[in-house]
């Protein structure tokens, strides 16, 4: 079965990928950060380019800072953006 | 614990005022105010826009505070954050803590600072003669948070 979930694009990133988010239904198989990160990569151009192995990539699951190995599931809100430069 | 996300500019003497009203424990008030440049990486900066993750950033410095509440005996402390687009000499972030000495209120400024530069969703975009630019992570950011990394025993103020 495939799991919906939110997902958000912040500063550069929204401006690459040319929206602010989505909401998209997930292969059951894709459990994890970083097999949501290569999935979305093989769509190729700014997305392979943004989030390809090396880049200076952060990712929060529903608000916290996530590890590749931090799970996905159904309803979480996955956001994508570059290191903070607040302050 | 006030935390304020907000557009509009801010008066650092009476946030400072409202901060410590009332509370006849405090004897120490450290704030830091940053503000923007008008250089910066060699480029002139025209205006800085600055956004952030609605939801992640409360959260964020939330816990941030919380971190120094748990390392140091402060009593309060407030951060105020600007977004949307600011100019040069602008006010942009301050923090303000209230404690019993000066010492614990130094440190976890400081602290609540050097953490919000690192894990706070905030993003700052500059407007420069050859265009706009997403102004970049600073390692030095990185390595101002790993030096409280391990502090067990917070430094606290000689009685």
């Amino acid at each position: 079965m495939p799991h919906t979930i939110n997902l958000v694009y912040l500063a550069r990133l929204r401006e690459a990928f040319g929206t602010g988010g989505e909401e998209i239904a997930l292969p059951a198989e894709i459990g994890t950060v970083n097999a949501l990160t290569r999935w979305l990569a093989a769509r190729g151009g700014p997305w392979a380019a943004e989030l390809a192995p090396g880049r200076a990539l952060r990712i929060a699951v529903n608000h916290d800072l996530a590890s590749g190995e931090t799970p996905v599931a159904t309803g979480d809100e996955i956001a994508f953006f570059p290191p903070v430069t607040g302050g | 614990m006030p935390i304020r996300i907000q557009t509009e500019d801010f008066d650092a003497g009476s946030e400072i005022t409202a901060l410590r009203a009332g509370d006849a424990r405090v004897g120490a008030v450290a704030m830091f105010i940053g503000t923007v440049r008008d250089l910066n990486d060699a480029h002139a900066v025209a205006t800085l826009t600055l956004e952030h993750y609605p939801g992640m950033t409360e959260k964020a410095l939330a816990a941030i505070v919380d971190e120094a509440r748990g390392r140091w005996a402060i009593y309060d402390a407030l951060v105020i954050h600007r977004i949307g687009a600011l100019k040069p000499m602008d006010q942009i972030v301050m923090v303000a803590v209230t404690s019993a000495h000066r010492g614990e209120a130094f440190t976890a400024c400081e602290f609540i600072m050097d953490y919000l530069k690192t894990r706070a969703p905030f993003w700052k975009k500059e407007a420069t003669p050859d265009g706009p630019r997403w102004v970049e992570a600073r390692i030095t950011d990185d390595l101002a948070v790993s030096r409280w990394k391990g502090l067990d025993t917070p430094a606290s103020e000689p009685k």
